[in-house]
């Protein structure tokens, strides 16, 4: 590969993307029903955020939005570890995924 | 040329694999769509000079988070959705016009922060291998790369304690 290419694609197209990504996510927090998707909509919210981080790591030519992004992937693990095996409880306690049956604290 | 097409083309199949995700009723369809969808990213990380960070986006997030979901979902054996609620008129009538505020104030934003003439090129920054990303982690970033490294270390005890079955 030429280190560099004639035309490139603005900046602004990246964070564009992330944007959509995220408002997608957000979306998808708030329509869906069962538990495991709307945990999913929370992965695809996280992803969204590393684009917005990689991208400003070109622009601004440092490495430490990288390590930002690494961060967010190790949080991530932790999160998608925990979260899983509370749904596993809830479904072992509830028989139910869908979030509308898990209502405990409603008044 | 070839970047354009190559971000319009992985952007796209980004775009499309997150909307497959939130319509479709099945979860192993939203999963699989989802894996799509980091792929495709994992593309563009590369693209941006990223590479370690595409690695491990493929290794860690397609790789081993996705397996989790897929063996959590087989586990329980979840199905399909049941239909959804109609939503209230109301709720579209302000929420769609809020949505396009938002996506116009970010444009917006992001028109007037970041200089249109900043163009992206494959090769224009070359400090994301793992050799620059391990010298900042093991330099600058050494503190937080520890406390991360116990927090993972609490979410492990806190997945065994919360999924084990109980004995009597």
């Amino acid at each position: 590969m030429p280190p560099s290419l004639p035309n490139g694609v603005p900046l602004a197209a990246y964070l564009g993307l992330s944007a959509i990504l995220f408002a997608l996510g957000a979306a998808g927090f708030l329509i869906r029903k069962n538990l495991i998707t709307v945990f999913m909509c929370i992965e695809l919210m996280l992803n969204a955020v590393n684009l917005s981080f990689v991208a400003f790591s070109y622009h601004l030519k440092q490495v430490d939005g990288h390590l930002f992004s690494f961060f967010v992937m190790v949080v991530a693990a932790a999160e998608a570890a925990v979260g899983l095996a509370i749904i596993l409880t809830v479904f072992k306690n509830r028989s139910t995924l869908l979030v509308d049956e898990v209502d405990s604290l409603k008044l | 040329m070839v970047d354009l097409l190559l971000f319009a083309f992985f952007g796209g199949l980004a775009v499309i694999c997150g909307i497959v995700m939130i319509t479709q009723k099945h979860p192993i369809a939203s999963a699989l769509s989802l894996v799509g969808a980091m792929g495709s990213l994992a593309v563009l990380y590369l693209l941006l000079g990223a590479e370690f960070i595409a690695a491990a986006q493929l290794i860690v997030y397609a790789g081993a988070i996705m397996v989790l979901f897929l063996f959590v979902i087989m586990l329980l054996n979840a199905g399909a959705e049941p239909k959804p609620m109609r939503p209230s008129w109301i709720a579209v009538a302000v929420g769609i016009p809020a949505v396009l505020v938002m996506f116009a104030m970010l444009a917006r934003l992001i028109a007037s922060t970041v200089p249109m003439d900043s163009l992206v090129r494959f090769g224009g920054f070359t400090g994301g291998s793992a050799k620059d990303v391990g010298n900042a982690i093991f330099r600058q970033y050494l503190l937080p790369f520890e406390v991360i490294s116990v927090l993972v270390l609490i979410a492990i005890l806190g997945a065994v304690v919360l999924a084990r079955k109980e004995m009597d």
